[in-house]
């Protein structure tokens, strides 16, 4: 489907909606098309092709609400889709604060192309995107008798949106991303290892073809044989990878719904101290080649650069158009887009130095946090450092606070980013942790 | 089911599948080789025996081994309570076919979102380029396999309008509101979906279903001089609208004004290595993340799992007995046949502790030279089918529930949990305790949440140490996770007994 043909069927359905008796609609027309490739024992395990597209519908119907999807475009149903979709939200209870944004916070157009998509990926032939997955085995098959399995992947896509609403709003957006990755399973005293190492990227020339089996390999071999160490409180360091599972959490809190359902343990603490001051967190959708860059969010709102922690105090939250009005808080942007850290100066082997008595955290294994106390406690796996120098893998621990004392506890944090998602996390030093193991 | 009478819309019902389904039976199938019923799942989606055997064709036309396609229609409705008003929903319609190719253990798979030949025969094509000969595809017969009937509907989703959901979601909140005065928010949804299915092979299997699947959820938040505490309660079958009753309404309400309540009282144990006591029914996601996963035949197969080497040998006491079972009636996890075609079975996995059984698909069965168990499941057509678990259970053993709490000296009691998880190689599990007490020589003390708790698979089915007689069911709204695709799942289990856990919380 190109973006005419798009948007001629979201003018088709917002116009049959109102036809119908909607007073306003939104709707969303998407399309994609991606592949993944696994080679395993120098053969393709997996060889899989999706193109799909997919619609969604945001209705209001005398001050009632509901939101639809649906795969299945053929005119007709389509059609008659709408129709059943209008006739049911009229069963609905009233909601006051139901109806599209005022259109002067609607992004206008015009603004810098922000490289979120890569045409040519579409073009790479499949046996070039198998020779790349069969790369990151070949560089480790054999080179190690520990070596039970090894499973290297390649995965791409491109996709591009319209959104269109009643009231004024319309403009595309397109995103593209390839990868290669490799997971790596040895067999050690005890349990079977497992690690794993993937390199992304949205801009095809911009893609890491080698050392990705090395480093999934060299991830694996470091965990061969973990131990458990005692209950106790240590320092934390927690790798940019694993950094943004505990943002998660965090992020959550400050949403304009977590807030108003009381799923929050960051109510009214604007402008507040919430973290330790060298957290400084910034919002910024306009990253050209980021991950999460856009010109507007999901309701077509114009999208700003905003700080979210400066120095630790929480400077936003992220409210969307319809909690800001119950909640009587001036909007600011549906979700985060891409979360710049400001840095710090050290790596994370120089972070590694700094610590007498500590455990460097590279996974967690599930866990939990109770949005409304910010009460977490996680599984974790990782190294044991003493004297500045990691000493051996550790496992079968949890770690355990509250998240509003935890952000406090953060004194360091990496020059490191995170680069192949949206939240580009460094690696971060907590003091003073509970950690449970023997 | 009769597939006829669906061909409306009825006004007021955010169901809206009647759009979808086309004529009423087509004159076409008469005369071929196909049962009515499985007639009209194929009128249903538009196509016809020659369809499917030409696709099939092309799928193997490079000289594969095996192809199946896996026609899917899905419509799913949600229905919301937020500030005492049903006041939003959703709907979708999911609609296509996957089509899967299989040389060995290797697979190629694509899909089609519409059933024009056109669509599906492109699809089947890319699918077939996972092998790489030239082969022609004689025709099998269509062996139909009839489901058996384990999701007895009285009264159809589809059947069922937006208003007839609205007085029991209302009532539900207003019994949650009387129930205690600290109550300051509940949000409630109320599910439902009815996927249509129909599976054909290139070895002649051809099957259908029609699988209902409902959740009600609810969410309360207390407030108690600034404190806040919330829990969820949910219940979840495959059943149709006769599901929700007075009754349900009822206990779900008491449910949700204790299980928010005594949260007041609770707080972090010690840290550290204890015995830990599971209560009968959700702790059955103790057997999901500690063994479960690891015994799905594709981790075993590739040599990743922990338990590759355990086939056959005693892995736990001889009172442990373990299944996965696709059977139970209405379950959430209950399945007429698989993603596969494969009729469901209850599996026995750990027989008196000993390893009896994998978990399997298609691929590994035939990997392992075994029957498959029927756990082949996909989360919908976009996605290839996997080895996965229906509902996992340990059965009854010897002890009783008072004599194993009786048993503990210094060690927690958990009954009620949020999520869990597992590494397959190190087989390191874990699982969020949201509730439990404190046992100190032999007594519950004082209630204790939001811990999470760790432990070493093999180990801690060895370290199984006491099994209950009052084995149960858990009806939760339990999803699995594996590979990015979510399946319904349940699971269940007597009170049990493991010598030695790793128990988050705070130190001295």
């Amino acid at each position: 489907m190109n973006t005419n043909e798009k948007y001629e069927i979201a003018d088709l359905v917002i116009k049959h909606a109102i036809k119908n008796g909607a007073d306003e609609v939104a709707v969303a027309i998407s399309d994609s098309a991606s592949s993944h490739i696994e080679i395993r024992e120098k053969k393709i395990d997996r060889l899989q092709e999706s193109i799909s597209n997919g619609l969604s519908l945001s209705l209001y119907v005398q001050k009632k609400y509901s939101s639809h999807s649906t795969n299945h475009l053929k005119k007709d149903d389509l059609m008659k889709f709408v129709e059943g979709a209008v006739a049911a939200t009229k069963y609905l209870s009233e909601d006051e604060f139901r109806y599209l944004p005022d259109s002067e916070r609607y992004y206008k157009g015009g603004g810098e192309d922000l490289m979120t998509m890569d045409a040519n990926i579409n073009t790479l032939d499949p046996k070039s995107k198998i020779e790349l997955a069969r790369q990151a085995e070949n560089e480790i098959f054999g080179t190690d008798e520990r070596i039970i399995s090894i499973t290297a992947s390649y995965d791409d896509s491109v996709s591009s949106d319209v959104f269109v609403t009643s009231n004024g709003f319309k403009g595309e957006s397109n995103g593209s991303f390839a990868g290669i990755s490799a997971s790596v399973s040895i067999k050690g005293e005890t349990g079977r290892p497992q690690d794993y190492w993937g390199e992304y990227c949205i801009h095809l020339d911009d893609l890491v073809k080698s050392g990705i089996g090395k480093k999934a390999l060299e991830r694996t071999i470091r965990k061969l044989d973990p131990r458990k160490i005692s209950s106790g409180k240590y320092l934390m360091l927690v790798d940019n990878l694993a950094a943004g599972n505990l943002m998660g959490p965090f992020i959550s809190a400050i949403y304009g719904s977590s807030m108003y359902q009381k799923n929050s343990f960051l109510i009214g603490k604007a402008n507040t101290k919430v973290a330790s001051e060298i957290l400084t967190i910034i919002d910024d959708p306009l990253l050209p080649k980021g991950f999460g860059s856009r010109h507007f969010d999901q309701e077509g709102i114009n999208a700003v650069k905003r700080e979210v922690i400066e120095n630790g105090i929480l400077k936003n939250y992220f409210i969307g158009t319809y909690y800001g009005r119950k909640l009587n808080l001036p909007p600011t942007t549906i979700g985060p887009s891409n979360l710049v850290f400001k840095s710090g100066d050290k790596d994370q082997a120089a972070l590694v130095k700094s610590v007498k008595k500590g455990v460097l955290v590279t996974g967690f294994n599930g866990g939990n946090c109770n949005g409304s106390t910010g009460d977490f406690s996680y599984g974790i796996e990782g190294f044991y450092i003493e004297n500045g120098e990691i000493k051996y893998p550790v496992n079968e621990m949890n770690i355990s606070g509250n998240m509003k004392e935890f952000w406090n506890t953060l004194v360091a944090v990496g020059n490191d980013p995170y680069k192949f998602g949206s939240y580009l996390t460094p690696s971060m030093l907590f003091d003073n942790t509970d950690f449970s193991g023997l | 089911m009769n597939l006829k009478r669906r061909e409306f819309i009825r006004l007021g019902g955010i169901t809206v599948a009647g759009s979808m389904v086309i004529p009423s039976l087509l004159n076409s199938c008469k005369g071929n080789p196909v049962s009515e019923t499985a007639a009209s799942y194929m009128d249903h989606f538009e196509v016809t025996p020659e369809h499917l055997q030409k696709v099939l064709a092309t799928a193997l036309e490079k000289g594969a081994d095996y192809a199946d396609l896996y026609f899917e229609h899905t419509v799913s409705n949600a229905t919301s309570l937020q500030d005492k008003k049903v006041n939003s929903a959703y709907s979708d319609i999911t609609f296509g076919v996957g089509i899967r190719v299989l040389k060995g253990d290797q697979t190629g798979f694509a899909y089609a979102e519409n059933t024009s030949m056109e669509s599906m025969l492109r699809a089947a094509r890319t699918a077939a380029s996972i092998a790489e000969s030239n082969s022609v595809w004689s025709p099998s017969t269509f062996n139909e396999i009839i489901p058996r009937a384990l999701y007895n509907i009285t009264t159809s989703w589809e059947d069922v309008v937006i208003k007839d959901k609205i007085p029991f979601i209302t009532s539900l909140n207003d019994k949650i509101f009387a129930g205690d005065n600290r109550v300051t928010k509940v949000n409630i949804s109320l599910s439902d979906s009815t996927t249509y299915i129909l599976f054909y092979n290139s070895e002649g299997v051809l099957s259908w279903d029609y699988r209902p699947l409902t959740y009600i959820m609810a969410r309360t938040v207390m407030e108690e001089n600034g404190r806040l505490e919330n829990a969820m309660v949910s219940q979840s079958y495959r059943k149709g609208f006769e599901f929700m009753t007075n009754d349900l309404v009822d206990s779900l309400a008491s449910d949700a004004i204790s299980k928010t309540s005594r949260l007041f009282e609770a707080d972090k144990p010690k840290a550290g290595e204890m015995e830990v006591v599971m209560a009968a029914g959700s702790s059955g996601i103790l057997l999901h993340e500690a063994m479960g996963h690891s015994f799905e035949a594709d981790f075993n197969r590739k040599n990743t799992s922990i338990f590759s080497d355990k086939m056959g040998k005693k892995i736990a006491q001889d009172f442990v007995t373990v299944v996965d079972d696709g059977t139970l009636p209405g379950d959430r996890g209950a399945l007429n046949i698989d993603d596969e075609g494969v009729p469901t079975e209850k599996t026995i996995l750990v027989n008196n502790g000993t390893l009896t059984s994998y978990i399997h698909d298609r691929i590994s069965a035939k990997f392992y030279n075994v029957k498959p168990t029927g756990n082949g499941r996909r989360q919908d057509f976009r996605n290839v089918p996997l080895p996965r678990m229906r509902s996992t259970y340990m059965e009854n053993g010897p002890h009783k529930h008072d004599e194993i709490i009786a048993s503990v000296k210094n060690g927690i009691y958990v009954e009620d949990f949020s999520n869990g998880q597992v590494n397959i190689g190190p087989g390191d599990f874990t699982f969020f305790v949201k509730f439990g007490y404190i046992i100190e020589n032999g007594k519950l003390t004082k209630p204790i949440k939001d811990i999470n708790i760790i432990g070493n698979g093999p180990q801690a089915l060895a370290d199984i140490t006491m099994v209950a007689d009052n084995q149960k069911i858990d009806y939760g709204t339990w999803t699995c996770g594996k590979d990015g695709q979510g399946v319904p799942v349940s699971m269940g289990l007597p009170t049990v007994k493991i010598r030695k856990l790793t128990v988050g919380g705070i130190n001295g």
